[in-house]
């Protein structure tokens, strides 16, 4: 079973119900792993943390261009659909924009020349972290200046292997590295606030998963914070809503200070374990 | 061309308070330009309501699709495809399975399109995104769109500031307020690329702290002036020290150090500014100490 935590809008608390989740399902099920998708702000390790066993970095690759045999023809630059060869032939010039390449290998395929070949770029770095026997973290992490997160993020996913429960912490958005992180789930919780911002973050949301016909049902975090309207669309959409977190200062504390809710606080241990049994349900149906 | 001053409010972490920040400066002097950069979860104009006068599409790429009255099967476009896009998909009638587009994969690359021998596959532009130019009550806000699971975020993000520029050049603004995306990908980096200053948004936990370095960092590898708002200053007050000596040991000013406050919750669900919604309160006076040490050239 594959549960993917995302939302449209950051900071409604992602990482909050995936850490707590796994902290919950980690004693339920014999094989674990919560993978952090959110390869540009990785923050599960924060809460969780374990004995690393392995780190990858996740490279693409780069054209290089051998100006010896190059004949200046543009048709690396023709086929390149990113801008990222920029070619002048009267000069004899060609130069590659390293930020703009998307390894699609077209530059590669187009050369009739023989002139181009490929190197190694670093984009970042997947962690394999033990947490307990029947626990692990996997960490996508892109390096800083990083264009696009995307590959990091299926290096993290692929290096899975299939456990019984995978929990993935999605980046937040609708665009591409939010559909990388959610494509493989078997059901999305998503995750919003009470707010206007939260509502209207959570109809994107949704509209996304709609399309690519993904089952999935919502917590209200900061339950009392804002208005009501967030249940109102719910319940007019059929949505199940999941679980309602409250707006707590005493929980808004423990997140502070980078603490487990289900370890500090019994009920909720409890109540998140509800949660899971409630997911499990959803997906055998 | 007079000077304009571009200042771009990020965060790394999402749900620091950006867009209620950026609303509060957006609504603090006349005649200015706010640019909504979050193009995936845009909230600004839930705040700012502009009545927009001008609407363009936006095409964010391409996808493939095949043309099965010409395709071949040869499965050419499968091996050439780096984004594992194509995939042999089980079905009764083609016993290998039948050369399919997973779109949800297709980068927009056209190498498929180019290189297969009977021109069977055709590259479809996806053009549900738009971006929007209207009027507010403080001057024009310039926002976005994107369709949901297009690529190439960063690159509308760069047509807003684009016309966000154009805009503020064509009616005199002097001030360009940019609400950013969470992150450090392309978004971010666009959202930062040729900006005047940067604010970072952050808050007194182990993530928001995590977070305000990475993106820190990120934008000093650019030419911004840096600065820090701890919003919600009082959650912990361990975190918050630790924040300001960290950003002074990397001689980055801390402008701001807003407690929580409920009616800053309040304004957002009443769809106004916290200027608009309580202007004699503390944190609004705060804010206004900001938007002065921001535009002051």
């Amino acid at each position: 079973m594959k549960i993917a935590i995302a939302s449209g809008k950051g900071g409604t608390g992602k990482t909050f119900v995936s850490t707590n989740l796994f902290a919950v399902a980690e004693k339920e099920y014999r094989n674990v792993t919560l993978v952090d998708c959110d390869a540009e702000e990785p923050n599960v390790t924060v809460f969780i943390d374990g004995n690393t066993i392995s780190t990858d970095i996740i490279n693409q690759h780069l054209p290089v261009i051998d100006k010896e045999a190059c004949v200046y023809c543009g048709k690396c630059r023709d086929w390149c659909n990113y801008n990222a060869i920029i070619c002048l032939p009267d000069n004899k010039q060609i130069y590659l924009i390293e930020d703009l390449c998307h390894d699609c290998g077209a530059c590669l395929a187009a050369c009739q020349y023989n002139a181009i070949s490929e190197t190694d770029k670093r984009l970042g770095t997947v962690t394999v972290k033990q947490y307990s026997d029947s626990a692990r973290i996997i960490e996508a992490r892109a390096d800083i200046g990083v264009y696009s997160p995307v590959q990091v993020i299926k290096a993290a996913l692929n290096k899975a292997e299939n456990p019984e429960l995978m929990l993935m912490d999605s980046p937040p958005g609708i665009s591409c590295p939010f559909i990388a992180a959610v494509v493989p789930a078997d059901y999305v919780v998503l995750v919003t606030e009470p707010t206007p911002f939260g509502l209207n973050d959570l109809k994107l949301s949704v509209e996304t998963l709609e399309q690519l016909e993904k089952p999935f049902g919502v917590i209200v975090n900061r339950a009392g914070l804002g208005d009501d309207r967030v249940y109102d669309w719910l319940e007019e959409k059929n949505i199940p809503l999941l679980m309602k977190i409250p707006f707590d200062k005493n929980i808004a504390r423990i997140y502070s200070q980078s603490l487990l809710l289900v370890r500090e606080n019994p009920l909720y241990e409890a109540l998140f374990l509800d949660l899971l049994k409630t997911i499990e349900g959803s997906c055998i149906k | 061309m007079h000077k304009i001053n571009e200042i771009s409010i990020l965060s790394g972490k999402g749900g620091t308070g950006k867009t209620s920040i950026a609303a509060a400066l957006a609504t603090l002097g006349e005649n200015t330009v706010a640019a909504d950069c979050d193009v995936d979860a845009a909230n600004l104009y839930l705040i700012l309501h502009p009545n927009d006068y001008k609407t363009e599409k936006y095409i964010s790429g391409h996808k493939a699709v095949i043309n099965y009255d010409i395709c071949t099967q040869c499965g050419l476009c499968k091996d050439h495809c780096r984004f594992n896009a194509i995939e042999r998909k089980p079905d009764p009638d083609y016993p290998e399975g039948k050369i399919s587009i997973v779109e949800t994969s297709c980068d927009g690359c056209w190498l498929c399109s180019r290189i297969c021998p009977v021109n069977a596959i055709d590259m479809v532009p996806s053009d549900k995104s738009n971006w929007f130019l209207g009027n507010y009550r403080y001057g024009k806000m310039v926002h976005a769109r994107l369709a949901p699971g297009e690529e190439n975020s960063g690159k509308l993000v760069s047509v807003v500031r684009e016309q966000a520029r154009k805009t503020a050049d064509e009616c005199g603004a002097k001030n360009i307020i940019i609400d950013g995306p969470p992150g450090t990908g392309c978004a971010a980096i666009a959202s930062l690329t040729g900006a005047d200053k940067m604010v970072v948004v952050t808050e007194p936990t182990g993530t928001g702290l995590h977070d305000m370095k990475r993106i820190l960092d990120l934008a000093g590898r650019f030419q911004v002036k840096r600065y820090v708002i701890i919003n919600k200053s009082d959650l912990n007050t361990d975190i918050r020290d630790k924040i300001c000596s960290w950003c002074a040991k990397e001689g980055v000013p801390v402008i701001g150090d807003l407690p929580f406050d409920p009616r800053m919750v309040h304004s957002m669900v009443a769809c106004k500014s916290i200027q608009e919604w309580a202007p004699d309160s503390e944190i609004s006076a705060s804010i206004h100490k900001i938007y002065e040490l921001l535009t002051q050239s």
